[in-house]
């Protein structure tokens, strides 16, 4: 029940960075997930992995945040994915068409394979 | 398993000393102040020495040893010459350390052969002490764990009545049993001014210690403001306030309170989110609402009060979750329809608790450890008046048509408020998941449901109540044969709710609208039906579901 805030860390594997999002994505995740955008830009690399594998929770604030961050790559010229998302967000992120413009991924294995297959 | 390890070298290194060095065949040789004691050196997990310590056979000399370790540098610096590793069925547990030889020599062969014996035999040993330690931590902590179960048993025990009181013309019946780990139900029966009697049924959230204290503080200061506060809603909130300010987070009390008077049948009654009290009545069983938030979530707060009149022959139920909430070995819950349908089935006259647990026990089987407290106290007007008054209509206006428990129309799971504050759809979500458990929802609709009450909510308490903490929401979660819903309640009434629009992602992304207003568009994509409504004082969103369906792309 208690609010667990967002966390994220970031970790440059290959030519991705995966962002590693922990606790529950709503509007209060904003200032985490802007902190590990800029973390993973900084770093160079043009894709970025969005690592649901330990988020519980997001609600439509959270998808506000996360469209925020995708509007912010696209002004970047960057790519977001994602993976290791629950079942029930990735039905979310079909219904919202956000699936349209953040390739999905089963897991962080899909979505390294996925940047390095594309600068091959 | 590295930690401890860990754990185990540090306990190791710290009590080898280089100066056993030559005393390893005669322990009765006093210390030698002169050499110094050395520090412990602690050795990382993914240390590559680690790694090596296990891999290898017999002690190891630190001067000829080529590795990237931190840890030998270390030990180099602490003047370790030698390491013996100690194995125990082919795990590493601990190491001894030696340092330069007094005599200034190299270990010979034969020394290190003793070494290694010493090792061989030691090893075993050491393992030994370790599990029996380990073992010796485990009964202790199991101990205090039990000493606290025992503490919380004694508060619990000590806070509830020893007899129940003698009412000409009414049987009282109370039964508390706790959980293993005991839980904050509570019940009391208090007398009151002009021969009124005072029921109360409650429940604190949380278990052992800090919940029994809660409890009896609850009970405290209940049992002084019933003697002075005639009004039961306002006993509540005179409980309500003063439990406020001292409740430590996530914890609340529901609790059910009712003023019976004896001569007349009427019982007057306030609810701060407990579960509603069953009468049954010749034409079935009626549930007894009143509505309330539960005790020492937010001050302010106001409790419905309301009345209803047992007629002869008519009894009434008080009872906490333990026994809906009980599951059979097949996982199924006892749940709300079960416990209704028995009390329509009771035959007057004879001891409701009995059949309820005896209906319990052959629910459950045997071997069936208790989840939570049970707590039923039920009073029963003794049928010596011919007279069958039923409930007046109008008296309080007892909502809910009869129900005999298992009929087709759908029926309340449960009922409660939440005050209008960032984070309470949380809440929400966590209580209807509770209320629709005994439904067995697919996943992936389950789901579905928790995403919509908690986007609804946060819509009522955000757009309905503009977060002012003392306009609640109230939900309500139904259930028919065939699907669930969850109406929610705001004070925003006479408001225009916007359709559900489709957002433009495109729009969106582009910068050129909001990233926000997903809301509505979530709940809609989320249920097979959504209803709002207004009236000039409240907004209600009623969400259903059906309980099983087809075309869901994740079922």
């Amino acid at each position: 029940m208690s609010p667990s805030e967002l966390r994220t860390t970031v970790r440059a594997i290959g030519d991705a960075a995966v962002i590693d999002m922990r606790g529950e994505i709503d509007g209060s995740a904003e200032a985490a997930m802007d902190a590990g955008y800029g973390e993973a830009a900084a770093g160079g690399q043009a894709t970025i992995v969005l690592n649901f594998e330990a988020v519980d929770y997001i609600n439509s604030t959270g998808i506000a945040v996360i469209v925020g961050l995708l509007a912010r790559a696209r002004r970047d010229g960057r790519t977001i994915t994602a993976c290791g998302l629950m079942d029930h967000y990735r039905e979310i992120f079909e219904i919202t068409r956000l699936a349209d413009f953040m390739p999905i991924f089963d897991d962080e294995a899909g979505a390294v394979s996925d940047v390095t297959a594309r600068t091959a | 398993m590295t930690t401890e390890i860990t754990q185990t070298l540090r306990r190791v290194l710290r009590r080898s000393r280089p100066a056993e060095v030559g005393t390893v065949a005669r322990p009765e040789e006093p210390p030698r102040p002169a050499v110094p004691a050395p520090c412990p050196v602690d050795i990382a997990p993914d240390d590559p020495l680690v790694h090596y310590f296990q891999s290898t056979a017999g002690s190891v000399e630190l001067d000829t040893l080529e590795l990237d370790s931190p840890a030998l540098e270390e030990l180099r610096a602490a003047g370790v010459k030698m390491v013996v590793p100690l194995v125990s069925q082919g795990e590493l547990i601990g190491v001894l350390n030696l340092g330069p030889r007094l005599s200034e020599q190299e270990y010979s062969s034969d020394d290190r052969r003793l070494l290694d014996n010493l090792a061989a035999q030691a090893a075993p040993a050491v393992r030994v002490g370790q599990l029996v330690r380990e073992q010796e931590v485990e009964a202790r902590t199991r101990e205090r764990f039990e000493q606290e179960l025992q503490v919380a048993r004694l508060i619990q025990q000590n806070f509830l009545p020893r007899d129940l009181p003698d009412l000409p013309g009414w049987q009282i019946e109370a039964y508390y049993r706790p959980a293993r780990e005991v839980g904050g139900d509570f019940y009391d029966v208090i007398a009151l001014p002009k021969g009124q009697v005072g029921f109360v049924v409650g429940d604190v959230t949380d278990k052992g210690v800090p919940a029994a204290l809660v409890m009896a503080a609850t009970r405290s200061v209940l049992r002084a403001s019933a003697q002075r506060i005639v009004e039961p809603g306002e006993v509540l909130e005179r409980i309500n306030e003063h439990l406020c300010p001292d409740m430590p987070p996530k914890m609340f009390v529901t609790c059910l309170y009712g003023v019976l008077d004896p001569a007349s049948g009427r019982l007057r009654f306030a609810n701060a989110g407990h579960n509603l009290p069953y009468v049954r009545t010749d034409d079935g069983v009626i549930e007894l609402r009143a509505r309330g938030m539960p005790l020492g979530l937010m001050p302010g707060m106001k409790y419905e009060e309301k009345e209803a009149v047992l007629a002869p022959g008519q009894s009434v139920l008080l009872h906490s979750d333990g026994l809906v909430e009980a599951h059979n070995p097949a996982r199924e819950m006892f749940g709300f329809p079960r416990l209704m349908g028995l009390v329509a089935g009771h035959r007057r006259g004879s001891d409701l608790i009995d059949h309820l647990l005896a209906e319990l026990d052959s629910f459950t089987g045997p071997g069936w450890e208790q989840e939570d407290d049970i707590t039923l106290v039920a009073l029963e007007r003794s049928a010596s008046s011919a007279v069958s008054a039923s409930f007046p209509g109008g008296a309080g206006d007892v909502a809910a048509s009869p129900a005999s428990g298992n009929g087709d129309e759908s029926r309340t799971l449960a009922e409660f408020e939440l005050p209008s504050r960032q984070g309470n759809e949380r809440l929400a979500i966590e209580r209807v998941q509770g209320a629709v458990a005994e439904l067995a929802l697919p996943a992936a609709r389950l789901e579905r449901l928790k995403t919509a009450v908690g986007e609804a909510t946060m819509n009522a308490m955000e757009h309905g109540n503009g977060y002012r903490a003392d306009a609640p929401v109230r939900l309500a979660v139904l259930a028919s044969d065939t699907d669930v819903s969850v109406r929610i309640t705001d004070e925003g009434g006479g408001r225009e709710i916007p359709d559900a629009e489709t957002p433009d992602l495109e729009a969106k992304l582009a910068g050129l609208q909001t990233p926000r207003g997903w809301g509505l568009f979530l709940i809609k994509n989320m249920v097979d039906q959504m209803e709002v409504s207004s009236d000039d004082k409240h907004h209600t969103i009623e969400l259903s579901l059906h309980l099983k369906g087809g075309g869901d792309v994740t079922e």
